[in-house]
Formats: C-alpha cells, structure tokens, sequence
C-alpha cells in the first residue's frame, strides 16, 4: 500500500496555514485565522491517527516486527559521495507515536487558543507561529536524514523563540526567547559537530544507511580512530548528546526553559511541555542503535537525566510562579525519560528502558499538556502566575479543577492514571540495570508528588475565598455565573479531552508496539514491585496536604527551618548566575571587546598607520619638489659630484 | 544570447539617465533599466539551462570576442558558466532593490541613478569576463562609483570613509594587477603573451612564477572579500554608504573579490592554491570568529552588519581555501546567499535610518509595533544571517562545513570547528540587534507615527527575500547551476601536484 499519498499532508497542511496566515492573516483573516488554523490541523491530526491505524494495525507489521517504511525521499541537496541531505518521511514505531502526540497536543492548543488569546491584536500571527512550529515539529520526527533533524532542530528552535518572544514590547519575553535561542545554540554546535563526525564515519546522513553502516564496514574504523583516547563513535555521540539535552533543557544547558514561560501559557503547554522539548528524547531513541555500540555515552545520557530528574525535581518545590514548577517539573520529568535510554539495551528483555522512556514520553504528553493548560485557564482568570494570587479556586473552576487533579495523580505515578505505568517502567528497568539510579528514580518520585500537590493545594485550596476574585468581581460573587470563570467552551473542551486521555492512555499495551528493535515486548506487570512508588507517591501527597491544605505557618516555618539548602534551591542552585558570570564577564568583556577594540586600534590603525606613513613622507620629500630653479641646480650638480667621486673611487 | 547585452544594456539606461532630467523621470529610466537587467539576466538562466539541457559541456557558454589590442594580446572575450550566471543573477537582484530603496533620493539624482547603473555594468562585465585584462578593466570600473557615491551621497565621516575605501579597494586592485602581470609574462601563445583566461589555463604556469604571483592574485582579490587584516574598510565604508550604495558594496562588490579568488588566482595557480592554503584557511577562519566577535560589541547597526559581513564572508575564503568541491560549491553560494542577504539588510536598516533618523541599537526599540513589515523584513534577513533552515545562508554555511569536513586532517578539523563556533556568536550578535531595536518596548515616543513601507520597499524587500527563500527551500536547483563550473576548477586542482 502507497504511504506516501496522504502522509505528506500531515506536516505540509500547516505549512500551508502559516504561508496563508503568514501572509494574508493580517489582513484578511484577523478574525478567522484561529479557525483556519485549527481546521487545518484538524485534518492533520485526523491523518495522523489514520496513519497510526494503518501502521500499527494493517501492514506495519510483517512476522512479527514493526518495519522501518521510508515512504517519501528526495534528494534536497548532495555533496560529494554519496552523501546528501535528503527530504524524507520514515515511519517507524516511534515516528507515528510521535506523529500522534504532536498533532494531536498542537490540536488541543489550538482549540484551546481560540479562547485564550481572543482579542489579542496579533492573533493572526500567533497562529501563524503556531502552525510553523507544528510543521517543523512533525518534520523533525519523520525525518530520514540527519541533516534533516537538524534542519528541523534549527526551525523548532526559530518558532520556539518567535513564540517565546510573542509579547515582544515585554523586556523580560525578549530576553528570554534570546536566553532560550542561544542557549539552545550553543548546544546545536555540538549537534552539528557530532553529525559531521558521524557522517564522516558513516559515509552517509541517511539515518538507516548510517547506522548499518557502522554496525557492520565501518565500525572497526569509528571505535578504532580516537581523541585524547576516546573512539570518534564516543566523541560523535556525545557531541549529539549535547545537542539533545540542550533541546530537552538537561543539566547544565536547563536554563533557559523556565525563562520560556515568558510565551503565552498554551505555547508553554505546547512547545515546552508536550513536544519540542522531549526532541533531544527522541533524537535519542532514533540513535539508539548506535547509542548502544559504546557503553560511555550511555552512562552520560543516564547520569545528565538522572541529575537534571532529581535537581529539577528539588528547585520545583521551592517555585512561587506556578509555570515555572511546571518548567521545572517537565525537566525533571524528561530526565525520566533520558536516564530510561540511559539504562535501556536494545534487544529483548533490556529494552524496557527504551519502550519505558516512550510510553514516559507519550503520557506525559497529555498530562503536562494538561496541567500547562489548566495553568493557563487559572491565569487567564486572575492575570498572574504567582501562587499567592491563587487558592481555593476548586469553586469556581470545577471543570480545570478535576482535570488538573487528575494530571497531578496522573505525574505522581498514582495508579491507575497514565503516569503510574509509565513510570513504574522506567522504575523497573532501572532497578534491573542499576540500583543508585533507582534509588534517586524512587526518591525523586516522591519528590514529584509532593511538588505538584503543593502546586494543587495552593491553587485549587488553601485561602477560604478568592479574595482577589471579589474585588475582581464584584459586587456579589455568588450571583455571578461561575460557568463563565473558566472561559468559553473552547478551552474546557480541550481540558476535558486531555483528561479522558490522562486516564485511558496508560492501559495501552505499549511494549506492544514501541520498540526498539520492533519486535513486541511482553510487558509483566509486577504489583509488589509497584508498591514502593506508589508509596512514595502517597507520602509526597499526604506531606503537600499537611503543609499547604490550609492557610498556615507550616510553609514558611519549613523554608525557615531549612535556611541555606531552601535559599539555595530557590536560588535553583546559583545556576543562571554562573552562566551570567561566563557570558557578561568572561565572553564579553574578555573576548568582544578585546576583539572589537584590537579591531579599530590595531588592524585598523595599522592601515592608518600606513596612510599617515605615506603621507608624512611624501610631505617630508615634497619640499624637494619646490620649482626653485637654484635648488635644482643644486641637487643636480651635488648628484654629479657624488656620482663622480663614486666612480673615480670604484675605476680608478 | 549575446552576451554582451549585459554590458549594452546598462550602458543604454546610462545614455537615457543622461537626457532626462528630474527625480520622477530619473528614477523611471533607472527602474526600467534594472528590470530590464533583470529579465535579460532570467532569459539568460534560461537559455543557458537549454543549452545544457541539449547536451552542450563546453566549460563556457555563449563565447564571444574581439580583438581589442592586438599587439598586446588584449582580447574583449566574453563567456559564462554556472558559477558566473549565480553571480550575474544575484547582481541583477540587487541592483533593481538598490534603484527601488533609493525612490526618494531628491540630492542629485541623475548623478546618483547614473553611478548606480554605472556600477551594475562594471560588476556584470567583470562576472563575464574570460580575458584577464577585461576583467581587470570592469573591476576597476566598478571601484570609482563607489568613492562618489560615499564621498558625495554618505553620512558620518563620510570623506574619511570614501578615501579609506577608495584606497584600499585601489591598493587591492594594483596588487590583483601584479599578479596578472606575472601569469601574462608567463604565457607564450604562438610566441606572444595572452591575458585569455584559456590561454593561461592552458598553459602550465611553473610552480616557481605560481608561488610568486598567487599571493598579489588572491591578496589584491581578497582585500575586496575582507580578507583578515585587510578588511577594515568594510566597516567605515558600509557605514559612511547611502542605503543603495551599501547594498551594492556589501552584495556585489565583496563577491568581485570572491570570484576573483576562484576563477582567477586558484584557478589559474591551482599549485600555489595548494600550497598557501594553510594559510588561508587561518585567515578565513580568523575573519569569522574575530569578525563575529567585534560584531557582538557593536552599537550601530551598519557597523553590526558590516562586522558580520566579514564574518560571512570569511566562509566564501574558507570555501575556495579548503579546496573540496563541495566546499568551493559552498563558497559560491555563500556568494550568492550573502549577497542577497547582506542587501536585504542594508536595505531595512536604511528604510529604519529614513524614518527614525538612528541606527543606534540603543535608541531604537519597538519598532515592530509601528513597522511591522520593515521589522519583519530585519528579522528575516536576521534569521537567514543566523543560518535558519529554509533560508540560504544555512545552505551555504551548512555546504562549506561538510565540504572542509571531508579533509581529514586535524588542522582541517580543527578550522571547521572554529567557523562552526560562529553560528553560535552569529545568533548572540543577531538576536541583540532584533531585541533591542526591533523587539522591547517604544523606546522614543516621536517614533509612534512613523509609517511602514511604501509599495517601492516592499517591492525591493519582496524581490530579495524570494531570491533568499529559493535558494533556502531548493537548493538542489543553485547546486546543479554551478556544479558544472566547480567540476572545471577541480579538475585543475586534482591535477595540481604539490611537494
């Protein structure tokens, strides 16, 4: 059957939408382009799931193993070789998942942004962003190529930073969209050098092509060519490792994501919760074949997500901004799925770690989806981000309130909410492969509990009355219709639907499906195993009600109490201020200026120089010049005297 | 298609400049001169992807030629190939946005117009040329308008400006004139010396005369690339330049110096190319880190896209320097992308300069909320100088890092590395202009009821970016205009044995 017919649409009906709104939509759609937009992906989204019906259940299965199908390739530019970036479409297990979430969650996003960003005067261009971020989202997780990731890499990073940057007259969203696209650069460096160090080993950018080709001819030459003792595949590896973790905001290159909440919550939802930022995830898992050739790079990728799981983990208690403890949250979480890799094999038993950190992935998605939403419906009522805007809001926002509560039992791994299964997987896979990163894995579980029913408590409890929403509100909060609180059907219908989606989306057989190798894995669910995070879990819980139900000390007595270590975590570990130390001090005063100095005085004052030189001397010989007839007679006679004497002495 | 239109037209447009008077009917002859170029110069494309398409493999099509001075061996000899069709059609882009931008220039117009279209005639017969004297003649044709269009139309220290530029750009084209001295001595056709590019091509020019005259070839050439220490021009010129003439410095006559590089010194020296390339590469690769650097401390925002100019264009020498096909395919590009790009952002910043009477990062800010199509036409010539996908300047950027990465020496390596590191000084230099000028709040109230472009601007902006977006979304097309004329110099370059 002809894949190709169809597939292409998917990420190309965007694209066209943020031609057409790009374009015209100041003009002629301002009203209409959230419509246009949404329907556009409406169709995208159905051919997604279409696709991954197809897929999963007709024909991407033959004897038992999920196919790697490239069903669209062209050439889009070649060098010599036969290397060339390529444009392609692959479907593979992990593609059409991907396929799905990004669809999907983009479709809820826009749906929900009807609602939200109504009467924004640059509504036309906010869907535009949107539809560009969602066409280079889908490009990234088809892609055939290498180059073509990274050309996708690049684009997500562009939209990312023009939604960031969509408030753009604030001064804070523009230093963060610049925080976050230079961040993300720099670790793109170390992307781009691991792809051509790969390429050139591989001798090609085709990702099939390359990987057997280092599996079989060429693996003697990669892991046998080395660097200050480390083997070229090691080095190509790490480089795009680096390049990953900076997409998916791992330790040390984290910075920037929970400046990103500066965009428009839905985005936030979007780009830094369900989808871009789970890339460096993805890039990952699409190099796992070679990830598992050298055992180091493994460890790096297990050790940078077990650190930035457990350290965002921590700074996420001490938030007051409530997007940034979902920031911080999401980080910790994607170090869930990185140190899964980390500890994952790629055949039989021991790739539970890879379909653990998939399944992780694919529920997260609509659960932090979920809760950026919720978010966003609680701060488009009372118009801040701070937790001590909020509380007791249970009354008046039912809809946001079950919904939000289900995706916190949902990220504490409660059962039988999709991230208690996911989680457990990553769990299990890492008590069999290694017993500290478990016991962090676990620690940090209850960690999650207890940050996010703090986040739940404060918004949803705590104050008797919203104090804030009488006097916003007045004169009688009670007559009020409390239905309109939430904001218009459009951003309760994607709510409701992502909850449904929260609860269902973890009985999903995923092993099933989602492999490495392709072929299924039986999943053996083990309930004493589960009984330890699911304490965790409860404890994290019952600790968040005890200190934040109700309006008391307990909170700031605790903090208190901790002194330094709160102070610190608060400060999220001094992080931000190091790196500001390097860029300000280091780079710019101690490389930029120099440069641009050394360039105007010295290289340029060298040419001056020249000129000055030239200048001085021809006023200094000018003089010689001077039409005066005795003086050249002068010169004329003491030139024949020396030439004389010259000769007499040299003929004599 | 006789080439020679390309040299008959401008030169028409001129006569008609110089019979009319008045700024209206001035800028009309000057429109319908550059969009005349322009549809010559796509006639051109196509009859030359026909002539291909129909089997033709001479390395130079459309040949033309006159004797014009005999005794000395000075032939007018005309003919093109991909790399000069890329380049023949990036100029004529830039000289119809450059007409368009400069709509309201009231101060001597006809003079202005005039030089304008005098410059486009001396760049399309550079680009054309086959014989070394020709091409020596039309660059130095090319030179003298700049000295008055800064020195009479600038601003700042624009004297200062016009004789720095005049002066390097003079003491860059005497060296270029050594070196092609040195090849015509070398050369015997029939007993008497030639400047045909042929001839000399033919001729094997021993290593010893090569090593001698390469240096004066590529330095005399590169000073117009903002070769590294030679490049200080580059700054007070853009800075001191009228809008046009900025983007006719930037677009076109750095990419003189870039294709002198190629067709003449490592074409017709392919063993000293060889040999020197070493030291090339460490110049071009201190061009661009250096230059990325100075441009990030940069205040003016002529002076930031003049930094980043030798920033980018030290990837065109990096390209011809490393010496793979696919990174001489790179450089030419990068030719084609930075002149498009380098207009297109000459030409916001100018639409900026016009309207708030600044280009100082610090003083602007918001514009978005009063211009948003010059705001947005500044951000994308931002992106694509940043190397985003879709846009050329990542294809060229992308094409000369894999082309240095197939050499696998670790000084090769190394280079790479280092002018890879620019992408990420490049996004810091970038994204601070487009924050501070165009992004953050209003900054000077009397900037609210500035107005956005007129049709004109959008017209020159629309024009370059679809050149930009072209090249960006289907390279394959640019790729497969030039392979044919990158195959001819590597054969020369694979052939060249060095010890």
């Amino acid at each position: 059957m002809n894949y190709s017919s169809y597939i292409a649409l998917i990420p190309l009906l965007p694209l066209a939408g943020f031609a057409l709104l790009g374009l015209f939509g100041r003009k002629y759609f301002k009203q209409s382009s959230g419509i246009i937009g949404t329907l556009l992906l409406l169709v995208s989204t159905g051919l997604a799931l279409y696709t991954a019906y197809q897929y999963f259940f007709v024909n991407g299965k033959v004897d038992g193993v999920y196919q790697s199908i490239t069903a669209i390739k062209y050439t889009w530019l070649s060098f010599s070789g036969n290397v060339s970036i390529d444009m392609g479409i692959i479907l593979d297990p992990i593609s059409v998942m991907m396929l799905v979430v990004v669809t999907f969650v983009s479709l809820m996003v826009h749906i929900f942004s009807l609602g939200y960003m109504k009467g924004e005067e640059r509504f036309a261009t906010y869907y535009a962003f949107l539809a560009l971020f969602t066409f280079s989202m889908l490009g990234l997780v088809v892609s055939t190529n290498l180059f073509q990731v990274y050309m996708f890499w690049e684009l997500v990073g562009v939209s990312s930073y023009l939604l960031i940057g969509f408030y753009y007259d604030r001064p804070s969203a523009v230093a963060a969209s610049k925080k976050a696209f230079v961040v993300t650069r720099f670790a793109d460096l170390g992307f781009l050098v691991g792809i051509l160090i790969l390429a050139y080993y591989g001798k090609s950018l085709d990702i099939k092509t390359l990987v057997e080709n280092i599996n079989s001819t060429e693996l003697a030459n990669i892991t046998t060519a080395s660097f200050f003792g480390i083997s070229a595949l090691t080095w190509g590896l790490t480089m795009v490792f680096i390049g990953g973790a900076g997409k998916s905001a791992m330790f040390p290159l984290h910075i920037w994501l929970p400046d990103a909440m500066e965009g428009p919550t839905p985005v936030s939802a979007l780009i830094h919760a369900a989808t871009m930022v789970v890339a460096g995830v993805y890039l990952v898992a699409r190099l796992f074949p070679l990830f598992t050739l050298t055992q180091s790079t493994l460890n790096i990728v297990t050790f940078v997500g077990l650190i930035s799981a457990f350290l965002a983990a921590i700074i996420a208690c001490t938030q007051t901004d409530i997007k940034r403890v979902l920031a911080y949250s999401t980080m910790s979480q994607i170090g869930y799925m990185m140190f899964a890799l980390g500890v994952s094999g790629y055949t039989g038993e021991a790739e539970l770690g890879y379909t653990a950190s998939m399944f992780h992935l694919f529920t997260h998605a609509f659960f932090k989806s979920l809760l950026f939403l919720g978010a966003g419906a609680v701060i488009h009522l009372v118009h801040s981000n701070e937790m001590k805007d909020m509380g007791g809001l249970r009354k008046y926002m039912p809809v946001t309130h079950i919904t939000f509560l289900i995706a916190c039992l949902a990220i504490a791994g409660i059962p039988p909410f999709a991230g208690f299964f996911s989680k457990e997987e990553i769990l299990l896979a890492a008590y069999h492969s290694n017993k500290i990163v478990y016991a962090f894995a676990l620690f940090t579980s209850g960690l999650t509990a207890f940050y996010m029913f703090r986040l739940y408590f404060s918004i949803f409890w705590k104050a008797k009355g919203p104090s804030m929403l009488v006097e916003a509100h007045s004169p009688s909060p009670l007559e009020r219709d409390w239905g309109e609180a939430e904001g218009p059907i459009s951003m309760k219908l994607p709510l409701i639907i992502l909850g449904a989606c929260t609860v269902i989306a973890g009985f999903i057989p995923f092993g099933k499906y989602v492999t490495s190798d392709g072929i299924p894995l039986e999943s053996h669910f083990d309930l004493v195993f589960s009984i330890a995070p699911v304490a965790f879990g409860i404890g994290g819980i019952l600790l968040a009600m005890w200190i934040y139900k109700k309006e008391s000390e307990r909170p700031s007595r605790i903090s208190t109490a901790l002194g330094g270590l709160y102070k610190t975590a608060y400060h999220k570990f001094y992080i931000d201020e190091i790196y500001m130390f390097i860029t300000k001090k280091i780079i710019f005063n101690l490389v930029g200026r120099p440069a641009a100095w050394i360039d105007r005085n010295i290289v340029d004052g060298a040419m001056n120089g020249i000129a000055w030189t030239t200048g001085k001397f021809s006023a200094m010989i000018k003089g010689i010049q001077s039409g005066r007839v005795q003086g050249y007679a002068l010169f004329f006679f003491g030139g024949i005297i020396v030439l004389a004497m010259i000769f007499l002495y040299l003929w004599k | 298609m006789n080439l020679s239109l390309l040299i008959i037209l401008p030169f028409i447009t001129l006569l008609a400049i110089l019979l009319v008077r008045g700024l209206k009917q001035v800028r009309t002859i000057a429109l319908a001169g550059s969009a005349l170029q322009l549809l010559l110069v796509l006639a051109l494309l196509y009859l030359y992807r026909e002539e291909r398409a129909a089997g033709n493999n001479a390395a130079f099509i459309f040949e033309d030629g006159y004797i014009w001075y005999r005794s000395l061996g000075i032939n007018y000899h005309v003919g093109v190939d991909g790399i000069s069709i890329a380049m023949i059609l990036m100029t004529a882009l830039v000289v119809i946005a450059g007409v368009l931008v400069s709509w309201k220039m009231e101060k001597m117009n006809k003079e202005f117009f005039f030089l304008l279209i005098f410059l486009s005639l001396g760049a399309y017969g550079f680009f054309i040329s086959l014989d070394l004297f020709t091409l020596f003649f039309f660059l130095e044709l090319a030179v003298i308008p700049k000295f008055l269009l800064i020195g009479i139309w600038g601003s700042g220290k624009k004297e200062y400006s016009a004789m720095k530029l005049a002066l390097m750009l003079m003491g860059g084209s005497a060296l270029v004139f050594v070196g092609l001295a040195g090849l015509y001595f070398n050369t015997s056709v029939n007993g008497a010396h030639s400047f045909d590019l042929f001839d000399v091509a033919n001729q094997h020019i021993p290593v010893g005369v090569q090593r001698v005259f390469f240096p004066f070839a590529f330095v005399g050439f590169g000073i117009f690339t903002a070769l590294f220490p030679f490049h200080t021009w580059v700054p007070d010129g853009h800075s001191s330049a009228p809008t046009a003439a900025s983007m006719f410095l930037a677009g076109i006559s750095m990419k003189l110096g870039g294709y002198g590089c190629l067709r003449v010194a490592t074409f017709l020296m392919p063993e000293a190319a060889k040999e020197y390339s070493t030291i090339i590469i460490v110049l071009a690769c201190i061009a661009i880190l250096y230059g990325a650097f100075a441009t990030m401390m940069q205040n003016d925002l002529k002076y930031i896209n003049a930094y980043s100019s030798v920033s980018h264009c030290g990837f065109i020498l990096l390209g011809i320097g490393i010496l793979t096909r696919t990174s001489i395919n790179g450089a030419v590009i990068q030719m084609v992308s930075h002149g498009l790009m380098t207009a297109l952002f000459f030409a916001a910043i100018g639409m900026i300069y016009d309207r708030t009477h600044s280009r100082q990062v610090a003083q602007l800010g918001g514009l978005m909320k009063m211009m948003p199509f010059i705001s947005t036409v500044f951000v994308i010539a931002g992106l694509c100088s940043l190397g985003m996908p879709g846009l050329s300047g990542f294809v060229a950027e992308m094409t000369v890092f894999m082309g240095s990465w197939e050499k696998s020496d670790m000084f090769y390596r190394i280079a790479t590395i280092v002018a890879c590191a620019s992408i990420v000084v490049t996004a810091v230099y970038i994204l601070r202009a487009v924050g501070s000028a165009i992004m953050g709040p209003v900054k000077n109230s009397g900037y609210l009821p500035l107005k956005d472009a007129g049709w004109n601007e959008k017209l020159a902006a629309g024009l370059l970016i679809v050149g930009i977006l072209v090249i960006g979304i289907a390279p394959l097309y640019l790729t497969e205009l030039i392979n044919p004329g990158t195959d001819i110099i590597m054969n020369v370059i694979n052939k060249a044995v060095t010890k």
